[in-house]
């Protein structure tokens, strides 16, 4: 190969470089067309026309913009509590159940494009108070460095519900810009089964997920049974201690 | 004027081809309107920026079809110099407060599911029952959805509806932009010929003709690709176009399968990488806790079972 031929990824290390450090990504991606286009010896008006043209085909990608007419609705109708009013109805349940429940709940609704809030939304104001009374139903304390773990693990089942879910919508922007990317290379597919083949990758995700999540849930209240039993131990000895204290 | 109604009128246009263009003019007047009303907002401190961005993004969308491509790939540029130029801002005001949304509840209750999942629902049904494009039945959906929501509650009226889009959108900015923005860059790379570059570079690494490579290279590059941008987006028109298409889908394989999975063993590369900060450590802050990658480290035995399983899925099933 031509060694100049090389120069032609500009475009990409402007890309990769870009994102890596965080600039304008709008910028990015203009800068890394025009280069691309200049370099590989597009005149103005092909660059134009290639743009345009992209554009326009991948209109539908936008698709989210109608899905706004009513999510911004249904937010301001309460969504958001339905789903904690639907997630607290889970009594008696570990923390480890908890995190599953929410998981297959927020993965369901992402496959029907519904978002009830993620970290901020939910995790924080919902989630986490219920796990922390789980883990103290027996009466003590939940210490410091458990709940940091039950914080991860529940950002944790957030992205992967969210990340895997998401893909099952038919007409999700990942779906489509998938659609859209190989229709430029000359492959048709649709947007139903992009998403359909996401299905087994969805559910295994989910049962890794959960299974791993529920693994550290059990270790942690393992853990925890251990500390209580020696804190229980210390308190009895304390107690002795203030018998004998008395007998003295 | 005349192609428009030629168009609509055709009998070698589908319904759905039609319908599909009558949802793209919609969108166009959401946006429009969005602009508008930021025109007029006195609270939004870039207002002029912000309403030009939305409105040129509306007439894009209206009238991009019956215009030449370069007169459409110019009003691209314009539409990206206000978010370059930092002057696209929202005005303040108009969220629902939290006793508005738990008044609402209590007042609706759990039926509220039911327009939640109308949009994905109609999406579906028109997909496997009708020859007609899935976002056509997405819109039904929206407008499903929304006459239902209308019934459920009389504050809900059509105001209601637009002020709230316009609040989203405001929301999400022209960052929202960025998938449309990269198909259109990796427009640009294939007529530069930059997959044929890296196609000629990666066949001096990878054996021609075996795809079963092709595709742990496709998948583990779009993983560490993903890693390095923060950005799955970015690196699936990439990692498509370089080594996808030649090394994998040129011979055969599945491509809907292919293509499809490749982008989520990009989602396990966002698992991995502090560079996706809105995921993984944004929710650290959130969360109030103490070690910074306390939420990628319970994601990594994850990311890195799914990359596996993904790539095996890929072998047995789509090639």
């Amino acid at each position: 190969m031509d060694p100049a031929e090389l120069i032609k990824l500009l475009g990409i290390v402007i890309v990769v470089a870009g994102f890596a450090l965080k600039l304008d990504s709008i910028l990015i991606i203009m800068v890394a067309a025009v280069a691309t286009a200049v370099v590989g010896g597009m005149d103005p008006v092909a660059f134009l026309d290639t743009l345009g043209e992209s554009f326009v085909s991948n209109r539908s990608m936008c698709i989210f913009i109608m899905t706004f007419v009513i999510t911004g609705t249904l937010e301001r109708s309460g969504l958001r509590q339905a789903a904690a009013a639907l997630i607290r109805k889970l009594k008696n349940a570990s923390a480890g159940m908890i995190v599953s429940a929410y998981g297959v709940v927020r993965v369901l609704f992402a496959a029907f494009n519904v978002n009830f809030g993620g970290v901020a939304g939910f995790i924080r104001p919902v989630v986490m108070p219920m796990e922390q009374a789980a883990v103290e139903r027996d009466g003590n304390k939940i210490d410091e460095k458990h709940l940091e773990e039950l914080k991860g693990v529940s950002a944790g089942i957030d992205n992967v519900a969210w990340f895997f879910g998401q893909v099952l919508f038919i007409g999700g922007s990942g779906g489509l810009l998938v659609q859209g990317t190989l229709a430029g290379l000359g492959y048709d597919v649709s947007l139903a089964d992009l998403a359909a083949v996401q299905v087994p990758v969805a559910v295994l995700a989910m049962l890794a997920a959960i299974v791993y999540y529920n693994l550290i849930d059990r270790r942690l209240m393992k853990r925890r049974g251990r500390a209580g039993d020696a804190a229980d131990a210390a308190a009895e000895k304390d107690a002795q201690a203030e018998k004998g204290g008395d007998a003295r | 004027m005349t192609e428009f109604l030629q168009f609509f009128q055709s009998a070698d246009v589908t319904l759905s081809d039609k319908l599909l263009e009558v949802v793209y003019i919609l969108i166009g007047l959401i946006a429009f309107y969005a602009g508008v009303r930021n025109a007029l907002d006195q609270t939004n401190e870039k207002r002029l920026g912000t309403a030009f961005f939305w409105c040129v993004l509306g007439v894009l969308f209206i009238v991009g079809r019956w215009v030449p491509s370069t007169v459409a790939g110019v009003l691209v540029v314009l539409m990206v110099i206000p978010p370059i130029l930092k002057q696209v801002g929202r005005g303040v005001g108009g969220e629902p407060t939290a006793e508005e949304m738990q008044g609402n509840y209590e007042k609706i209750g759990m039926k509220l599911f039911v327009p939640a999942l109308s949009l994905g629902v109609m999406a579906l049904v028109f997909a496997l029952f009708t020859n007609i494009s899935s976002l056509v039945g997405l819109t039904f959906g929206v407008v499903v959805g929304g006459v239902l929501l209308m019934a459920f509650s009389r504050k809900n009226t059509p105001r209601v509806f637009l002020d709230d889009t316009r609040r989203m959108l405001d929301t999400v900015g022209p960052l929202s932009m960025l998938p449309v923005l990269l198909a259109a860059l990796g427009a640009i790379f294939t007529a530069a010929g930059v997959g044929d570059v890296i196609s000629e570079l990666v066949s001096g690494v990878i054996p021609q003709g075996n795809a079963v490579v092709g595709v742990v290279v496709y998948a583990i590059g779009m993983a560490v690709f993903t890693m390095v941008m923060g950005n799955a987006y970015g690196a699936i028109t990439v990692m498509t176009v370089g080594i996808g298409a030649p090394f994998v889908l040129s011979l055969g394989a599945d491509p809907a399968l292919i293509g499809s999975v490749a982008l989520t063993c990009g989602f396990c590369g966002t698992l991995m990488t502090p560079m996706a900060a809105n995921f993984n450590i944004v929710p650290v802050a959130i969360l109030e806790m103490k070690d910074s990658y306390g939420v990628i480290k319970k994601q990594v035995p994850i990311a890195l079972f799914m990359l596996a399983a993904q790539i095996v899925y890929m072998i047995v099933f789509g090639l």
